[in-house]
């Protein structure tokens, strides 16, 4: 298939793959950090997980067309805005229903599986009396449109180069929180001896609540930031969620590093195999390899180690 | 107008299976020949309904079966907006033989199981004359076996992958081939184009779609295929297939990316830089509708290749796309299924009042030949296959979410569900 081409372009190519490989292992990062944090410090299954995400991009979709009527001046910077917005009402959201629904179901995590998966429905049926069942445009910056010559024959998209460092930035301030700040500490505690954790003066519920909004919270910053590359509709969430689950099962759940580490091997092993076969038999293939991997490793790539 | 000028083809040999369904529209002939009568009263009940089906003196109640709710809702909601609008404008004119229509609106909630439950109860329970109906393949093939078991009447908007035909079902979108070889024979004529990648979402409807477009590009236009990639339903990602298409350089993308993924398809083409200004696009997957999510700065510049737009300047629609403004909002766009799911209220009513029956055996029958003046696209005519005669048209989009008409065809294209040499 390369016959035809010369050296240059076929390393522009590789270059531009490169990167797209990077952009696609950013987007799971992004969409798997919030599940992460819920599924692997708390070990509820939030099957909401997508509709936390599209709420974030509804809120970025509101923002837009209110910058748009109202200050049409900071247009060009609305984004901004319009994350933390999505980061506050997804993460208030989350807090919600952690204390309406979740924390009923903590001795029952099979359960929580159902729930949330009822919510999910629910979520979607109310963006849909909502906002209408058709998909909504978002309007973006002109700034983040179009892509980035790096050299003649290599362009980076911009949105890409966005979502990346969005990425590195919220894992940074995630990995800050969660290891070095006397909250981290709590809910690592609660994670691994809730009734000591407990006796020790630890209020669990708070630090629950407070969990579980900021898992959905930046599922409202990923929601929002997709709206640059995908749709936006009472139903997309669903797109994200068995990617998202993929992630964090097969990077083994109660871990960030391995969260990261199976984001990055699944986003790798798909674009490559994207590249060089089709896009169902790359879905294909890379599933079958993480069923492979999972039977010889069910606890995922990393795992806490813990006495049994 | 070369409109109507074209002839009825004649029957070419029939599959067997074509000829037993046909069988039962054959035993009925007579019927369609039999001069229109005239309305001035209402017929008696007794005569335009003999199978017991929901008509009364005053009214006769059709069923429409679409998702509301669901992934579908997306597509499906147009339809049933046009559907009403239909409905409500045939009985501002005095409704069918005399006698207002009612409906029943029923949810196949996305799900085809439950199309197959809504379309019976409809059929049983409601007995209705009627059905408007269906947006996926799956769906249809899904109440198909329903409406041939209970002898009911199916309109069905959607363009689709062919390879059907019933007696009871009238398709008012367009056919495979219907959508395809016009656009084909467009791009390659006025674009020059020589090489073709063609994408899909990885389904019935895009695959056919491709294999048809793919023997038409090599064994018609002997040009050449330079790819053909298929994506799961709802896959987010085309970085990679972006760089393939830059790295093949073809003279034409053709597109078939349904849903969610259609989205940041196109916002993942502009944001790696493929100009659509300068590198030719064809979709048959993309109306109005869909740009509404899109957004029309990501795909301005691609064509789509459907039966109707809308922006058609004729009088028809005119009037049709003021009563759906002013019926739905200012804001809603009409894409082409939404236009086809329009047509079926009316081309019932027409065969209706041709056939002087309510009877489902006597419409089926008298379908054939039914002709619309007033349809949006301009006129359409039904096939003795139950699918119609309509004009294809190119679009160019434009930022603004509305497509430039740029080229139609001279005649209408005949329906051709089985095209021979293209399967």
């Amino acid at each position: 298939m390369f016959g035809d081409y010369s050296i240059g372009d076929l390393g522009a190519i590789f270059a531009m793959q490169g990167f797209a490989g990077l952009i696609l292992f950013s987007v799971f990062v992004l969409m798997a950090l919030g599940l992460a944090i819920i599924f692997g410090q708390m070990g509820v299954i939030n099957m909401a997980h997508g509709e936390f995400m599209i709420l974030g991009a509804y809120v970025t979709w509101a923002t837009s067309g209110f910058f748009q009527q109202n200050l049409p001046a900071l247009f060009p910077g609305y984004f901004f805005v319009a994350m933390i917005l999505a980061f506050i009402a997804a993460g208030a959201l989350g807090m919600l229903v952690e204390w309406a629904l979740i924390r009923h179901l903590y001795r029952r995590p099979l359960d929580t599986l159902l729930a949330t998966w009822g919510l999910s429905l629910i979520l979607q049926q109310a963006y849909r009396s909502a906002f209408g069942a058709r998909e909504v445009g978002v309007e973006l910056p002109d700034w983040m449109m179009g892509s980035k010559h790096l050299t003649d024959t290599i362009e980076v998209p911009i949105n890409g180069i966005f979502v990346m460092c969005l990425t590195a930035l919220i894992t940074c301030a995630v990995a800050y929180v969660l290891f070095w700040s006397r909250w981290g500490r709590q809910v690592r505690a609660v994670v691994q001896n809730r009734v000591m954790a407990g006796a020790v003066g630890i209020n669990t519920e708070k630090v629950d609540r407070y969990t579980f909004g900021l898992g959905c919270g930046i599922a409202g910053i990923a929601g929002s930031a997709f709206t640059m590359i995908g749709s936006t509709g009472p139903t997309s969430g669903q797109l994200y969620i068995v990617d998202t689950f993929m992630v964090v099962v097969f990077g083994g759940a109660a871990s960030l590093v391995g969260t990261i580490a199976s984001a990055f091997t699944i986003s790798q092993a798909r674009s490559t195999l994207e590249f060089f076969l089709s896009g169902s038999m790359a879905q294909v293939l890379t599933l079958l390899a993480i069923v492979g991997i999972l039977m010889l490793r069910p606890q995922g790539l990393f795992a806490l180690k813990v006495r049994k | 107008m070369s409109d109507r000028n074209d002839s009825y083809k004649p029957w070419g040999p029939l599959a067997p299976s074509r000829r037993k369904l046909l069988a039962g529209m054959a035993a009925l002939p007579a019927l369609s020949m039999l001069p229109r009568p005239s309305f001035a009263a209402a017929p008696p009940t007794s005569v335009v309904n003999t199978t017991g089906l929901a008509v009364t003196d005053s009214e006769v109640t059709v069923g429409i079966l679409h998702s509301v709710t669901g992934t579908m809702a997306i597509s499906e909601t147009g339809s049933v907006e046009a559907e009403k609008l239909a409905i409500e404008q045939i009985n501002a004119e005095g409704g069918v033989l005399g006698r207002k229509i009612k409906f029943i609106q029923e949810d196949g909630a996305s799900d085809w199981p439950t199309f197959a439950e809504k379309a019976k109860k409809l059929l049983v329970n409601d007995k209705c004359a009627a059905v408007m109906g269906c947006w996926t393949s799956a769906s249809r093939k899904a109440v198909l076996p329903v409406f041939e078991q209970y002898n009911g009447m199916l309109y069905y908007p959607t363009f689709y992958e062919g390879l059907e035909q019933s007696k009871n079902v009238i398709y008012t979108g367009q056919e495979a081939t219907q959508q395809i070889i016009a656009g084909l024979d467009w791009v390659s004529k006025e674009k020059g184009a020589k090489t073709f990648y063609l994408l899909g979402s990885d389904y019935i409807w895009p695959r056919t779609s491709n294999k048809i477009a793919r023997k038409h590009i090599e064994n018609h236009l002997k040009t050449k295929v330079v790819g053909e990639e298929y994506f799961p339903l709802g896959h987010t990602q085309f970085n990679s297939v972006i760089n393939k298409i830059k790295l093949t350089k073809p003279d034409v993308i053709y597109a078939i990316i349904v849903g969610g993924s259609n989205v940041a398809f196109y916002k993942q083409l502009k944001a790696a830089g493929i100009d659509l200004s300068k590198q030719t696009l064809l979709t048959i997957s993309v109306t109005e509708d869909e740009i509404d999510g899109i957004g029309g700065e990501n795909i301005a510049g691609a064509y789509a290749c459907m039966k109707y737009f809308q922006s058609l300047d004729n009088p028809n629609n005119k009037a049709f796309v003021a009563a759906f403004k002013k019926m739905w909002g200012e804001k809603t766009v009409i894409g082409d299924v939404t236009q086809a799911a329009y047509l079926g209220p009316w081309l019932w009513k027409l065969t209706v009042e041709k056939a002087n029956s309510f009877d489902i055996d006597k419409i089926a029958a008298a379908s054939p030949g039914v002709e619309f003046k007033g349809a949006p696209e301009g006129y359409v005519r039904i096939h003795e296959n139950h699918h119609l005669w309509s004009k294809t048209r190119v679009g160019r989009a434009r930022p603004d979410g509305q497509y430039d008409v740029i080229y139609e065809t001279k005649d209408l294209v005949e329906p051709d569900p089985f095209p021979k040499g293209y399967q």
